[in-house]
């Protein structure tokens, strides 16, 4: 939910500005890497020469009322619905604390409660780009871990959750922090580390949409790998391991 | 049987809980109605607090933004807000360079000024290359050129009664003349300057002419232009409505903009 308010909330922010560049510096005169534009009857994104016609979702779209908007990204996306650079902001720096907050706890859980060692731990086997292809083919085609195993985290499991929490995640704060101007004052290094204040800003808008990618994967594959089951162990930290394919078909 | 156990997250679940309670707000009813409930504004304001007082415990006071090479420039210094103030007052000064352009400073001072341009260039100068950024989003790199306002707050003798500095300008926006203020710190802060000059020559009336705030830990609309006023005051209660700076009252733009 965290994730969510600050996400829509981002977008808010992003359709303030909706360019973004590399370097130290970028505004209107200056080339952007990315785009998100209206011409007079359309609206489009701009990747590099990539061009994309997204009338009616991004940069020109139809609100409730009927009413053409030409901000980057809709009203159905964003925090508020209405176009408020000072209560995205509102939203966005308060819950950025939110997460800062938690993401500490958790890590710190995660490392010193047994949680990194026992279930993220990965074993020198699993590192084997034969395990990991093994994996991904497994994965791609549907057939997951049954028995004892599905009670563990596989290798993708594993280095994708140990990439939100110890990579992307603090990457969204340090990135976040980078554009501040006062941060910058008290911590020069981290523009040295990202390149620049619009670099930052352009890694902040990427690792944002990789997390949403993240969740919109992991998400389906609670929803393949059987929702019920998977939330509540979630919930409740009890799983009733799947049953191996062959024994069912049996009817056992 | 084929269940088993796994250890509960119970820390999760807890942080997890409090944290999906706050989040789940802004989706229980149309968003934008739960958006401009007083309560939730001042939940939301708390961020602006730590914000400043978490920057404020974690830089020196004196820890200066960035300063870049002339060869840094940004290739066009883009100017925002008000880009020509509107009223003959302002067009004639403008007609005349800005020769009788006067900067009053008041309020808790020991003895009010009244500066000229020709005062302000008189005046041990500091010149600054350093990057300008926009709550928007975007950055501009310019060398901005004029004397500390510590120096003129000295001159001035600023009463030790005095918390905040507010800054008047020319530039009328609907119901107002805009308005900016900072505390002390900043104020004295070695980077605050009045700048006269943007990259060697003479202010544009875009970005400001003939004289303009740099407050460069703090973001562009706390930079404010066309200055005729410098005020010394104990609190920002009677400023405006009570924010401390045009957009803070209007539209509740944070007041310490560090970030």
């Amino acid at each position: 939910m965290t994730l969510l308010v600050l996400l829509m909330s981002g977008l808010m922010i992003f359709n303030a500005h909706p360019r973004l560049y590399w370097g130290q510096y970028g505004a209107n005169h200056d080339p952007a890497w990315l785009v998100i534009g209206a011409t007079e009857d359309s609206g489009f994104l701009r990747v590099g020469s990539l061009r994309v016609e997204t009338t009616g979702v991004l940069g020109r779209w139809t609100d409730s009322a009927g009413v053409e908007k030409t901000w980057a990204f809709p009203g159905w996306a964003t925090i508020p619905t209405r176009y408020s650079l000072a209560d995205g902001r509102r939203w966005h720096l308060f819950f950025a604390w939110v997460l800062a907050i938690s993401l500490t706890l958790y890590m710190l859980w995660t490392v010193f409660g047994g949680h990194l060692r026992k279930d993220l731990h990965v074993r020198r086997a699993e590192w084997s780009p034969r395990h990991i292809w093994h994996d991904i083919k497994e994965h791609a085609r549907l057939r997951f871990p049954t028995g004892e195993a599905a009670a563990r985290y596989n290798i993708l499991q594993k280095l994708s959750y140990i990439g939100v929490i110890f990579v992307l995640l603090p990457l969204m704060i340090a990135t976040g922090l980078t554009m501040s101007p006062g941060m910058n004052a008290a911590a020069p290094w981290m523009l040295d580390l990202f390149g620049g204040r619009q670099s930052a800003r352009s890694i902040h808008f990427i690792a944002a949409w990789a997390l949403v990618a993240f969740f919109l994967v992991h998400i389906a594959m609670v929803l393949l790998a059987g929702p019920v089951n998977e939330i509540r162990s979630m919930v409740t930290g009890w799983f009733r391991l799947p049953e191996p394919k062959d024994v069912k078909d049996m009817g056992a | 049987m084929s269940g088993v156990v796994i250890p509960r997250r119970r820390l999760l679940t807890r942080a997890g809980g409090l944290v999906a309670t706050a989040g789940a707000l802004p989706l229980l009813a149309g968003c934008d109605a739960i958006n401009d409930a007083p309560a939730v504004r001042k939940i939301l304001s708390m961020g602006e607090e730590m914000n400043r007082a978490s920057q404020r415990a974690l830089m020196d006071r004196n820890a200066l933004a960035r300063e870049f090479s002339r060869a840094d420039l940004s290739p066009v210094f883009r100017a925002n807000g008000t880009r020509l103030p509107p009223g003959a007052d302002y067009a004639a000064h403008a007609a005349r360079g800005f020769a009788d352009w006067r900067v009053a400073v008041t309020g808790l001072v020991a003895r009010p000024l009244s500066l000229s341009m020709a005062d302000i260039r008189a005046m041990p100068q500091r010149s600054q290359i350093t990057r300008h950024d926009c709550v928007e989003g975007w950055s501009a790199i310019g060398e901005w050129t004029g004397p500390q306002l510590a120096t003129i707050l000295k001159a001035a003798g600023v009463r030790d009664a005095a918390r905040y500095i507010v800054f008047r300008c020319a530039d009328r926006l609907g119901d107002a003349l805009y308005y900016e203020s900072c505390d002390m710190i900043d104020a004295r802060h070695p980077q605050t300057i009045l700048a006269w000059a943007l990259n060697g020559a003479v202010l544009p009336i875009a970005n400001g002419a003939p004289l303009r705030l740099r407050l460069e830990r703090q973001l562009g609309y706390k930079h404010a232009k066309y200055l005729t006023g410098i005020e010394a005051v104990a609190s920002l209660d009677g400023i405006g409505r009570g924010k401390g700076g045009y957009w803070e009252d209007r539209v509740d733009y944070e007041w310490y903009a560090g970030i």
